[in-house]
């Protein structure tokens, strides 16, 4: 019997996903463009991207869209901030309080299912308008979102590290440094990164339904006022913003898990 | 018995804190921001009383409805094919969990362009947020099914069909059901947020409509009746999960 041994190196199938995955979105760019150039979506609705790039570029070369962006990417950055490090904190306390808990699971469990949004007007009946309770629902999205990842990577820290830990009579300190945090790292990774897209998500949110400020409010404006220009050329911004920055973090991880030999 | 009186014990607990903190937040902050739960809770028993609520409600639980169907045929389609053709998956993977992470109000202007006020408005908005999900969540199922359940099938003879009926779908239904529970919450919350955007019915214009005409106590009852309900389906849908989960 003749076996054939594929012997094509696996980065090859790596590069060519990446490459397909590039090649569709410049042809779902290219059909966008075509479609909005032959007219077959109105031309009122939707701009061609080309003129969306073109106003995107312009946008943010002016004083007042770079006044908004500084004004959302430091809310974002803070809400981000603060998130991750409460949840991580609330996280390893929780994994030490077993009874706490498991009384707390099934407030966990539902904490996504209520669209966040509906505390809005309560925030801002308690902290006023203005960055603080768009802070504070960014904050609000982004906690849970960590709290759980931490609790999940603290469970996964297989037993027999610990015990290795143990045997070599490491210390609290740098039992948690040397041995856990890196054991629990995939999943914390995994909370940094939808901390980060919830608190966006949360802000510019925020941003639309109720603000005076920041990129939300602008695109929503930009509607208002059928100035279709600065409405796509904000969206474009913001979601690349948030593709990009994602997309950093992932390939920070990958790299940090290729060092350790993990992928 | 001991833990499960343990569990009641808690969770009565932590309904007390709730309410604790809620009278809290009233005494700290008064009648501009949130009414007290007692009288919050008699108002929104009021409310389904009020034949204008319950066109409110009618409009979201329509949109709602069918955007939750519209999410779960197309991304169980679209997860179950993704899942086939690996190469495909691979590549479409990681732009769906980007699509999963931008903010998605954003393109509400633009789905509003494109389908006009009124409840397809909603009803696109409510599958923009809750079909992702469903897609991811059939997808890796289908990606990490026990190849020996394959080979099984195989050496059965089963056909195609009898494959699917037998194998495929009970081995990646657990996975499903966790991928519309999180679609479910999602498409509440893609609806919910279009009526506070452009619309004049529905639940979500109720809170818009009480913010801007400073009515307390409509916007404080309509919102323990929104979180009621997400929680109270999130947790049905949650034992449904588990055991689906367990009984494999």
């Amino acid at each position: 019997m003749k076996r054939t041994i594929v012997t094509r190196p696996a980065m090859s199938r790596a590069r060519r996903v990446v490459w397909t995955r590039w090649g569709i979105t410049l042809l779902l760019v290219l059909l966008l463009e075509a479609a909005c150039r032959l007219g077959f979506v109105p031309k009122l609705a939707v701009l061609p991207p080309s003129e969306v790039i073109a106003a995107m570029v312009a946008l943010l070369s002016t004083q007042e869209v770079l006044t908004n962006v500084a004004e959302t990417f430091s809310t974002v950055a803070i809400a981000f901030t603060a998130s991750v490090l409460t949840g991580f904190v609330l996280g390893v306390a929780l994994h030490g309080a077993p009874r706490l808990r498991r009384a707390i699971d099934p407030l966990l469990a539902s904490y996504y299912a209520v669209p966040i949004f509906v505390f809005y007007p309560l925030l801002v009946a308690l902290l006023g308008l203005g960055a603080l309770p768009l802070m504070a629902i960014g904050y609000l999205a982004a906690v849970p979102a960590m709290l759980i990842a931490t609790l999940l990577g603290l469970d996964r820290v297989p037993p027999v590290l610990r015990r290795v830990a143990r045997m070599h009579r490491l210390g609290r300190v740098s039992t948690a440094v040397l041995v856990i945090l890196p054991a629990a790292l995939p999943n914390l990774f995994q909370g940094i990164k939808l901390s980060l897209a919830y608190a966006f998500i949360g802000v510019i949110a925020g941003e639309f339904i109720l603000s005076s400020g920041g990129l939300g409010y602008a695109i929503a404006f930009a509607y208002d006022s059928f100035d279709n220009r600065t409405m796509y050329g904000l969206m474009l911004f913001v979601l690349l913003s948030a593709v990009i920055s994602n997309g950093l973090l992932s390939s920070w991880e990958s790299r940090l898990q290729r060092r350790r030999g993990l992928q | 018995m001991i833990r499960r009186r343990e569990g009641l014990l808690d969770g009565a607990l932590i309904v007390l804190v709730i309410l604790i903190v809620w009278q809290g937040l009233y005494a700290y902050a008064g009648a501009v921001a949130l009414t007290p739960p007692w009288q919050t809770v008699r108002y929104a028993i009021g409310l389904f009383g009020t034949p204008s609520f319950w066109g409110h409600l009618r409009g979201t639980l329509a949109a709602f409805g069918w955007s939750l169907l519209i999410s779960a045929v197309l991304g169980i389609a679209l997860g179950l094919w993704l899942g086939a053709f690996r190469f495909a998956g691979d590549v479409a993977e990681p732009m769906l969990t980007s699509l999963y992470t931008i903010p998605k109000v954003t393109l509400y202007p633009v789905i509003l362009l494109l389908f006009g006020l009124g409840p397809s408005a909603k009803i696109a908005f409510g599958v923009i947020h809750g079909m992702i999900p469903v897609v991811l969540f059939t997808l890796g199922a289908v990606k990490t099914i026990r190849p020996v359940l394959l080979r099984t099938a195989r050496a059965m003879r089963l056909s195609p069909m009898q494959t699917a009926r037998h194998v495929l779908v009970p081995a990646v239904l657990p996975e499903i059901a966790s991928g519309l529970r999180v679609g479910f919450s999602l498409c509440l919350l893609g609806v919910l947020i279009g009526e506070m955007f452009a619309s004049q019915r529905g639940i979500g214009f109720l809170i818009i409509n009480g913010i801007n005409s400073h009515n307390v106590r409509l916007t404080t009852a309509v919102t323990l009746i929104v979180i009621l309900f997400a929680v109270g389906a999130n947790s049905a849908l949650l034992m449904l999960d588990r055991r689906l989960h367990h009984s494999r």
